[in-house]
C-alpha cells in the first residue's frame, strides 16, 4: 500500500516510557495465563490453532483410512458421523479462526504502529475461553451417546437426537462464539483508536483491512449462530417446538437460520487470507500490490453479499422459484469481487522480478488452487445443477478446496512470512520447500479426486459406498495421509524456528522494504512494539 | 476526545450491535414464519387453522385427491390412509378417515402434521374437521379411524388437477408426560 517510512524513532528499547507497563514478560507459567501482551497471546492462538489442526488432522486421518475401500472396516457408522462431525468444528472454530486471531494479535499492532492491542485484558479471557471450550467438545467422547454426529451444520431434527454430549456440545459452540466476538471486538476497537498518525484507512495495509471487515462479520452472525444453538437447546431440554413440526415448528427454519450465520462464517475464514496474499505478493513480486484500493472495496463487497446469498446452500430443500434466482445469481455475483482479487494478484506478480522462497510458494498455490474452489464453487451456484450435486463428494472437493489449499496455506504462508520477524530467526527453508511440494502435491491427490466421486454419484456423510468409487477412494485416501504426515515437517520447522537458527535482519525479506511498518522493527520485535509513535507519510 | 473515552464508546457500540444481531437471530423465526405464509410455503397453512368458506360446486371439473401417510418414526404406529385416493369437485364437502394403531406396549400419544403439495396449492384446501386438530391418545394395541373433511376451493388454479394430502404422524408420549 502507501509507502510508509518509519522514523528513526521507531523504536528505543532502552528507553524509560509508560511506567504501567511491564517492559519484560513475566517469567514462568505467570507470563501465559497472565498474558496481557499482544505477542504472548498471538503465539498461544497460534500454538493452539496448531494443536487443534493435529487433533482434527488425526480425526480426518480416521476418515480416509475408513473410506480406503468399501465395507465397514475400522468403525461403526456412528463413530465414522461423530469424527466427520468433529473433524468439521475443531478445524472451523479451532483451527482456522483461532489461527486468524492470533496472526491478527501478532500483526496488527506491529503494522498499524500501536504498541499493543487496545484492549488487553479481554484479549486474555478470550483466548483463555477457547481450552475450556475445546476441551468440553473433546471429552464428550467419553460420555455416553458419544460425540455429536449430525454434521458440523447441526441439521435438526437429528441433532436432537444427540446424547449426553448435546448440551455440552451447545455450551462449547457458546464459547467458541463469544470468544470470537471478543476478538473481533479488540480487532476493531485496535484498528479504529490505535493507529500512529498519518496511518489513515486507505494507507493501512492489506491483512488490516481485511480482518477490520472480517472482525465486522464476527459481530454480526456470531450471535446468530448463538440464537439458533440456543434454540436447538431450549427444543431438547424446555419442550419449546422451534425446530419441532409436532409442535407446529419447522426443522427447515433451522437451516435458514444457521446458514444466515453459516455463510458470511466461511468468508470469515477466507477474508484474512485474502489480506495475507495481499501482503505477501508484492514482496515477493517486488511491485507494490496492484489495484490496492480495489482490493478493499472487493472485500467489503464480498461481504456484504455473503449476507444474502444463505438460500444457496439449501436449494433442494424446496424453495419458491424466484427465491431460487435470487440467490442464484447473487451468489453468482460474488465472483465479481473475487475475479478482481485474482485479476489483482496475478496482475501484480506480472513483469515483477520473482523470487521463490516458502512464502511466496505458498501464496502462488494459494492463488491457483483457491482459484479452482471458486470454479466449483460456482457450479455448485447453478441451481439445476446443484440439484446433482447436491449431498455428494463434489460439495466436500469445493469446500476443501477453499480451505485448506485456500484458508490453511494462507495461513502457513503467513507464517513462513512473518515468523523469522517473531523470533528473529529464519527458518530452515530447504525443509520448508520440502513442506511445500510435499503439501501441494499431496493436497491435489487427496482433494481433485473427490470431484470425480461426486460427479459419479458418491454421497458424503457416508463411512461406505458402492464398489465403482473404489479407485478414486484409495488416490484420496493416499493423497490424504501424505498430506497429513507432511504436516508434521511443519511443526517441526516452527519449533526449531523457536529455538534458534541463522539470525534474521530487521527487514527479513529483501522486497520487505515498503510493504509495512512491521519490517522496521528488529527481529525479533521488541515486546512492546512500537513505544513512540512511527510517522507515517 | 481521549483514548480511553474514545474506546469505550466504541465498545459500546459494538457490544450493541452484538446484541441486536443475537436479537435478529430470534426475530428471523417469527418473520420466516410470516415470509412462509406470505408466499404460501411449509406448514404456515396448517397452523393457521380451517379457513371455512363454502362456495357453488363445480360439477364440470375433477380434482384427484391423494392420501399420504408415514409416522415420523419406524415401529411405533401403524397409520395409512382408508382410501388411496379420491376424485372430488370443487366446493363440495367430502369426508375420508385415515387409521392409526399403537403397535408399542404402553399408551401414547401423538400428533399428525398436514402437508399439502404442490406448493402454494395449501391455501385452497380447506379442511373442516381434522384428526390433525388435535392430539390424539391411544391405548396399548388400540387402533382407530380417524375423519377428516375437507372442501377443495373452487379458485384452486385452472392447471391443478392433482392434490396430495400428506399426514406425519409423531409421537408426543415423551414430551406430554416428561414432568
Amino acid at each position: 500500500m502507501a509507502n510508509v517510512h518509519a522514523g528513526a524513532a521507531a523504536h528505543h528499547p532502552d528507553q524509560a516510557h509508560d511506567d504501567h507497563h511491564h517492559d519484560q514478560p513475566a517469567t514462568g507459567i505467570k507470563r501465559w495465563l497472565f498474558a496481557t501482551n499482544h505477542k504472548d497471546i498471538g503465539t498461544m492462538y497460534l500454538v493452539f490453532s496448531l494443536i487443534m489442526f493435529f487433533i482434527g488432522g488425526a480425526m480426518a486421518m480416521l476418515i480416509r483410512a475408513e473410506l480406503f475401500k468399501p465395507g465397514l472396516q475400522l468403525m461403526d457408522p456412528v463413530f465414522f458421523n461423530q469424527m466427520t462431525t468433529n473433524h468439521a468444528l475443531i478445524m472451523i472454530f479451532g483451527a482456522v479462526m483461532p489461527a486468524f486471531v492470533g496472526l491478527a494479535n501478532w500483526m496488527i499492532p506491529m503494522q498499524i504502529g500501536a504498541p499493543d492491542m487496545a484492549l488487553p485484558r479481554m484479549n486474555n479471557f478470550s483466548f483463555w475461553i477457547l481450552p475450556f471450550a475445546f476441551t468440553l467438545l473433546l471429552s464428550t467422547i467419553f460420555v455416553p451417546g458419544g460425540m455429536a454426529a449430525a454434521g458440523w451444520t447441526l441439521y435438526p431434527p437429528l441433532s436432537l437426537q444427540t446424547g449426553d454430549s448435546f448440551p455440552m456440545l451447545i455450551f462449547a459452540i457458546h464459547m467458541m462464539g463469544a470468544s470470537s466476538i471478543m476478538g473481533a471486538i479488540n480487532v476493531i476497537v485496535t484498528i479504529m483508536n490505535m493507529r500512529a498518525p498519518g496511518m489513515n484507512l486507505l494507507k493501512m495495509p492489506l491483512f488490516c483491512w481485511s480482518w477490520l471487515i472480517t472482525a465486522y462479520l464476527l459481530i454480526a452472525v456470531m450471535p446468530v449462530l448463538a440464537g439458533a444453538v440456543t434454540m436447538l437447546l431450549t427444543d431438547h431440554f424446555f419442550k419449546t417446538s422451534f425446530f419441532n413440526a409436532a409442535g407446529g415448528g419447522d426443522p427447515v427454519m433451522f437451516e435458514h437460520i444457521f446458514w444466515f450465520f453459516g455463510h458470511p462464517e466461511v468468508y470469515i475464514m477466507i477474508l484474512p487470507a485474502f489480506g495475507i496474499i495481499s501482503e505477501i505478493l508484492p514482496t515477493f513480486a517486488r511491485k507494490p500490490l496492484f489495484g490496492a484500493t480495489s482490493m478493499i472495496y472487493a472485500i467489503a463487497s464480498i461481504a456484504f453479499l455473503s449476507f444474502i446469498v444463505w438460500g444457496h446452500h439449501m436449494f433442494a430443500d424446496g424453495m419458491p422459484l424466484a427465491a431460487q434466482l435470487f440467490y442464484m445469481m447473487s451468489t453468482m455475483l460474488i465472483a465479481v469481487p473475487t475475479g478482481v482479487k485474482v485479476f489483482n494478484w496475478t496482475a501484480t506478480l506480472w513483469r515483477g522480478s520473482l523470487s521463490f522462497e516458502p512464502p511466496m510458494l505458498f501464496a502462488l498455490s494459494f492463488l491457483f488452487l483457491f482459484t479452482i474452489g471458486g470454479f466449483s464453487g460456482v457450479m455448485l451456484a447453478i441451481v439445476p445443477v446443484d440439484f446433482q450435486y447436491n449431498q455428494t463428494y463434489f460439495v466436500v472437493a469445493h469446500f476443501h478446496y477453499v480451505l485448506v489449499p485456500g484458508a490453511i496455506f494462507a495461513i502457513m504462508a503467513a507464517v513462513y512470512y512473518w515468523i523469522p520477524k517473531w523470533t528473529g530467526h529464519m527458518y530452515n527453508q530447504t525443509l520448508a520447500k520440502w513442506h511445500f511440494w510435499l503439501s501441494t502435491i499431496f493436497v491435489n491427490v487427496l482433494f481433485f479426486p473427490q470431484h470425480f466421486l461426486g460427479l459419479a454419484g458418491m454421497p458424503r456423510r457416508i463411512p461406505d459406498y458402492a464398489v465403482q468409487f473404489t479407485d478414486w477412494n484409495m488416490v484420496s485416501s493416499i493423497g490424504g495421509f501424505g498430506f497429513g504426515l507432511s504436516q508434521i515437517l511443519f511443526a517441526v520447522i516452527v519449533v526449531q524456528c523457536m529455538r534458534g537458527g541463522q539470525k534474521a535482519s530487521a527487514l527479513v525479506w529483501d522486497g520487505a522494504r515498503p510493504h509495512g511498518l512491521e519490517w522496521t522493527l528488529p527481529s525479533p520485535a521488541p515486546y512492546h512494539s512500537f513505544t513512540t509513535a512511527p510517522e507515517v507519510e | 476526545m481521549d483514548r480511553k473515552s474514545a474506546n469505550r464508546k466504541l465498545i459500546r457500540g459494538l457490544l450493541i450491535m452484538t446484541a441486536c444481531s443475537f436479537a435478529f437471530g430470534w426475530a428471523l423465526v417469527p418473520l420466516y414464519d410470516v415470509f412462509c405464509r406470505a408466499v404460501g410455503i411449509g406448514n404456515a397453512e396448517a397452523k393457521a387453522g380451517p379457513a371455512v368458506a363454502r362456495e357453488a360446486i363445480d360439477p364440470n371439473r375433477e380434482i384427484t385427491i391423494e392420501f399420504v401417510a408415514a409416522p415420523a418414526s419406524v415401529g411405533s404406529y401403524e397409520f395409512r390412509p382408508t382410501v388411496a385416493s379420491m376424485r372430488v369437485h370443487p366446493g363440495k364437502l367430502y369426508d375420508t378417515a385415515f387409521y392409526a394403531k399403537n403397535l408399542t406396549s404402553v399408551a401414547s400419544v401423538a400428533q399428525a402434521v398436514p402437508s399439502i403439495s404442490p406448493s402454494g396449492t395449501a391455501q385452497y384446501f380447506h379442511k373442516t374437521e381434522c384428526f390433525c386438530f388435535t392430539s390424539q391418545k391411544f391405548g396399548v394395541g388400540e387402533g382407530r379411524d380417524m375423519p377428516v373433511r375437507f372442501i377443495v376451493d373452487p379458485q384452486l388454479p385452472a392447471n391443478v388437477d392433482r392434490l396430495t394430502l400428506a399426514y406425519t404422524f409423531y409421537d408426543l408420549t415423551q414430551s406430554t408426560t416428561r414432568p
